[in-house]
């Protein structure tokens, strides 16, 4: 007999016959799930479930229906999961440092910090000399004694104050503050005098004023040798 | 003559029943309660509104609308800000010129104006939108989050108020900025003239200094420049915008969820 004829065959009547001659015995459709499958998960849920740690090393009852992840037990699971964490926090806090360095240029195109600002003679004694204001920001004074270099930035709050020559003064256009020809604050907001810079002599005579060491008043700083130069 | 009336529907409801209709419209014509509050549900733009609302939250006298009136001068300061970016350069050789010729030049030049008012009037109404919630109590639980959500909220406000200042890059401009972030150089430990940055050392060698500080990072240089004026330029138009949409995404959303607009109980 051919299986796969799907013509009823009228010599091999089918064992079940289609039109069922009582109605009462009618059959339910077969339930998806037997009744043996439903009493085997009500015993797996009426189990207790108080695994310990050294339990979940165990694999899970082989009764049990639940999927089975085969060689992957709980405890490999947190295992592999604790990695996997670790690995992605230590790559977004790679990718945050990466941004943080890629905020700090490596090159400026700004002014040089150090520069040649002439011969000695190029100050007369008791002015301020405002050359070097715009390029480098700096005032080059000169008194009776010696020759030193002021920042041009307030020290209120970073302006660029104006030198007042008939006043002798510099006093800052954006809150008022005053210094006088020494760079000492006298009115306005500005808490401290203005700083000085590093000032020496090169082997050819030259002034080179050096602004990555400057020297601050109140932390008697003036007094130090490289912040002025004595000619 | 009734009966042809009748069969005869209107050019909407056949548009609902093609497949492009039912496509758009999932929920059909909506006819009853219960089919125009889906209707509600189910659209992206109309969900951001409630379905329903109590009555004392639609009070003038007691949201004062502040709120939804920030939301809605950020979209105008969003579309104007969009049109400007098409005639700016943010270079320190365009920058002033094209700012004027917004001004002066371009056709509608009231639209950097809007831009530049809107921006006030939205840190105006994000305080007074504060303001109102402090005074109603509406920090309290359950709303402690979103209350802290909206104070993020309120410094990125002021952060896009910040680094828009810089871009017309004239002396007020310029020295706003320097006077701004000379405060960033005072951060504690981060800021190269902030209380214990001079403990960050290795005998001679300071690690916070004035080229590797806060302020630095935030101008690009030593002082205002070309690199501060790109840097604000790129945090203004890009960087800020998308952080405050997410924020104020959690801020709208936890709104609702904590119980919509608070009210007097």
């Amino acid at each position: 007999m051919n299986l796969e004829n799907s013509q009823p065959d009228p010599n091999n009547p089918p064992a079940v016959p289609a039109p069922a001659p009582k109605p009462a015995p009618v059959a339910p459709p077969k339930p998806v799930v037997t009744p043996e499958q439903v009493k085997a998960s009500q015993a797996i849920v009426a189990e207790p479930i108080n695994r310990t740690i050294a339990d979940a090393a165990k694999p899970a009852g082989s009764e049990a229906a639940a999927p089975d992840l085969e060689s992957m037990d709980r405890r490999a699971f947190i295992k592999w999961l604790t990695v996997g964490w670790v690995a992605f926090i230590a790559a977004i806090g790679g990718y945050g440092a990466m941004f943080l360095r890629f905020m700090f240029p490596n090159v400026l195109f700004e002014p040089k910090q150090s520069f040649r600002a002439g011969f000695p003679d190029e100050y007369p004694i008791g002015e301020v000399s405002e050359r070097w204001k715009d390029k480098y920001g700096v005032w080059v004074a000169r008194d009776n004694e010696k020759i030193y270099v002021l920042s041009t930035v307030c020290t209120h709050l970073g302006c660029t104050p104006n030198w007042l020559g008939p006043e002798s003064k510099f006093k800052c256009p954006c809150h008022g503050s005053g210094f006088y020809k020494t760079g000492i604050n006298f009115e306005g907001p500005a808490p401290r005098p203005l700083e000085r810079f590093k000032i020496y002599l090169a082997d050819d005579g030259q002034i080179i004023i050096d602004k990555t060491k400057k020297f601050q008043q109140e932390k008697g700083e003036w007094n130090d040798p490289e912040s002025y130069l004595v000619v | 003559m009734a009966d042809e009336q009748k069969d005869k529907k209107s050019l909407l409801d056949r548009f609902y029943e093609t497949q492009v209709g039912r496509a758009i419209f999932r929920t059909g014509v909506p006819r009853n309660r219960r089919q125009r509050m889906m209707v509600v549900l189910n659209n992206v733009f109309l969900h951001l509104h409630p379905v329903r609302l109590p009555k004392h939250a639609v009070k003038v006298k007691y949201t004062w609308c502040m709120g939804g009136l920030s939301f809605f001068v950020f979209l105008v300061l969003t579309v104007t800000g969009i049109l400007l970016m098409f005639y700016y350069r943010p270079t320190v050789e365009y920058a002033y010129g094209d700012m004027i010729d917004l001004r002066e030049q371009v056709p509608l030049g009231i639209m950097r104006e809007i831009h530049r008012w809107g921006a006030h009037l939205m840190v105006i109404t994000v305080w007074l939108h504060m303001f109102r919630v402090f005074m109603t109590g509406s920090y309290k639980p359950p709303r402690e989050f979103n209350w802290t959500v909206g104070v993020v909220l309120l410094v990125l406000t002021m952060l896009l108020s910040f680094t828009g200042y810089l871009l017309p890059w004239d002396q007020l401009a310029i020295w706003a900025i320097t006077v701004g972030s000379n405060m960033a150089g005072a951060t504690p430990f981060f800021g190269s003239s902030g209380p214990g940055a001079a403990l960050l050392s290795l005998g001679d060698v300071n690690f916070v200094h004035g080229a590797s500080d806060a302020r630095f990072a935030l101008l690009g240089g030593r002082f205002v420049g070309e690199a501060t004026l790109l840097r604000f330029y790129v945090l203004h138009c890009i960087g800020l915008p998308f952080v405050i949409m997410i924020f104020m995404i959690v801020h709208f959303w936890r709104v609702r969820k904590d119980g919509g607009i608070s009210g007097p109980t």
